[in-house]
């Protein structure tokens, strides 16, 4: 099983040079310490701030530069600062190339839910909803299956939707999956995972290929 | 053309029970601190707030909170305020929860004089529920209103005796886009020059927006998550 830095590891293989990155509060934000060597991505904080630098130096916070998870951050060469609404849209517009968010569940059929669970607090989707209806290629980094064994990969949502059809890949602690017609195709499994395992925790259909290779790190 | 007011309790004069205000500010970065506090002072009840997030418990909008000075919220996201839920769970708040870009959309059409926009966040959910759906090109959008709102309180970096505003960083975010969309605009500013001392070039907001604007006082600017790197030398 993937820990979730394995997590984030496994998803930033999916960088490619020059791609402007929006990464969602959680996993996706270690996605940002696996940026491999010599490759540009800039990364875009929606509260309005292209070029996303590390955390600052202790001492050096800024109290009027912080991203979407309201943490102290700071920029770097080439960093732009805009307001809400040019923030979504050039996400709207479809500018931005790759969106990381996490999720609660997924459909097989790329329906996600993330924002709500009923009688329970609601929290509110942030900027999750306008992300996931416009990114180009949206990546889901979740747990497979929920604390008590069930499985989130599931063939319908159960809880109250943040998006439509709009999830193309999910990287889970158990695996990697496509989604297509077929619905989730197994990619990859991890490491010391069976095929078995990853049909038994999969709700959703489950296309298995001939060959699934194991992850390595 | 001065529109200079003394301080935020004179730029509040007006504002009365069950009006609706938008407040500037993402998390805790970029609030009109001044101008909550003075509501706070005032005590005027069953607002409407239209702001991203509604604070924490004893700051921001959390105090107005506190006062039971809010009737209803809307926000994108809401979740770091225990008063807040106790108040919602208990339904003595309203509460209506957007996509972050639909608010930001809203704001910006009621300042671009556009009644609605089409947005296709929130398609096929809840959000969605009531709401005109149009197909552009195959896709499916959501017609979303412009707000209206009696109010704009927004915080700004440096400002002018014409309203004109420049922000600084990330603590932009909602304010040019509120102080677009207000029927009266309250600016307060971080320091407040004489007109001719803002480069034309750098502003962000033209005064035209603008109604008040006043040099704010012990800014507390306080961080939610201070996130840092130890110092290695």
């Amino acid at each position: 099983m993937l820990n979730k830095e394995q997590i984030a590891q496994r998803i930033a293989r999916e960088l490619r040079n020059g791609m402007y990155v929006n990464l969602g509060i959680g996993i996706p934000t270690l996605v940002a310490n696996y940026v491999p060597e010599g490759m540009t991505i800039v990364l875009q904080s929606e509260n309005g701030l292209l070029g996303m630098g590390p955390f600052p130096m202790d001492g050096d916070e800024d109290p009027d530069l912080i991203n979407a998870g309201k943490q102290t951050i700071t920029t770097i060469p080439g960093s732009v600062f805009f307001d809400s609404a040019m923030s979504f849209g050039m996400i709207r517009a479809g500018k931005v190339d790759l969106t990381v968010l996490g999720a609660m569940e997924v459909a097989d059929n790329g329906d996600i839910a993330n924002w709500k669970i009923p009688g329970k607090m609601v929290k509110g989707m942030g900027g999750a909803m306008d992300l996931v209806a416009s990114a180009k290629n949206i990546i889901v980094a979740m747990q497979h299956c929920s604390r008590d064994g069930k499985s989130k990969l599931l063939s319908a949502c159960t809880l109250p939707l943040t998006g439509l059809g709009c999830v193309k890949k999910v990287v889970s602690d158990l695996g990697v999956f496509d989604i297509d017609h077929r619905g989730f195709v197994l990619l990859e499994r991890a490491p010391g995972v069976s095929v078995e395992t990853i049909v038994a925790s999969t709700e959703g259909r489950l296309h298995v290929p001939d060959q699934v290779p194991e992850m390595r790190f | 053309m001065n529109k200079v007011v003394l301080n935020a309790h004179e730029a509040i004069f007006d504002i009365q029970d069950g009006m609706t205000l938008m407040l500037g500010g993402f998390g805790l970065c970029g609030i009109p601190e001044n101008l909550i506090a003075a509501l706070v002072h005032k005590g005027v009840k069953k607002l409407t707030c239209i702001s991203n997030n509604a604070g924490v418990d004893d700051f921001g909008i959390g105090l107005m909170l506190q006062g039971r000075q809010v009737k209803k919220m809307v926000s994108s996201y809401v979740g770091e305020n225990a008063e807040f839920e106790r108040q919602l769970l208990s339904g003595e708040l309203e509460v209506e929860l957007i996509p972050q870009g639909t608010l930001a959309t809203r704001c910006m059409a009621a300042g671009y004089g556009m009644p609605a926009v089409f947005t296709p966040a929130g398609v096929g959910t809840e959000v969605a529920q009531g709401k005109e759906v149009r197909v552009f090109n195959g896709i499916t959008y959501l017609m979303e209103h412009a707000f209206d709102a009696d109010f704009a309180l927004v915080k700004a970096w440096k400002g002018d005796a014409q309203g004109n505003l420049i922000f600084r960083a990330t603590a932009r975010n909602f304010n040019p886009l509120m102080a677009m969309a207000g029927k009266t605009t309250i600016a307060e500013v971080e320091e407040l020059l004489p007109v001719g001392q803002l480069d034309p070039d750098q502003i962000h907001t033209p005064g035209i927006y603008v109604h008040r604007i006043f040099q704010g006082v012990d800014y507390e600017k306080r961080i939610e998550q201070r996130t840092v790197k130890p110092r290695t030398e």
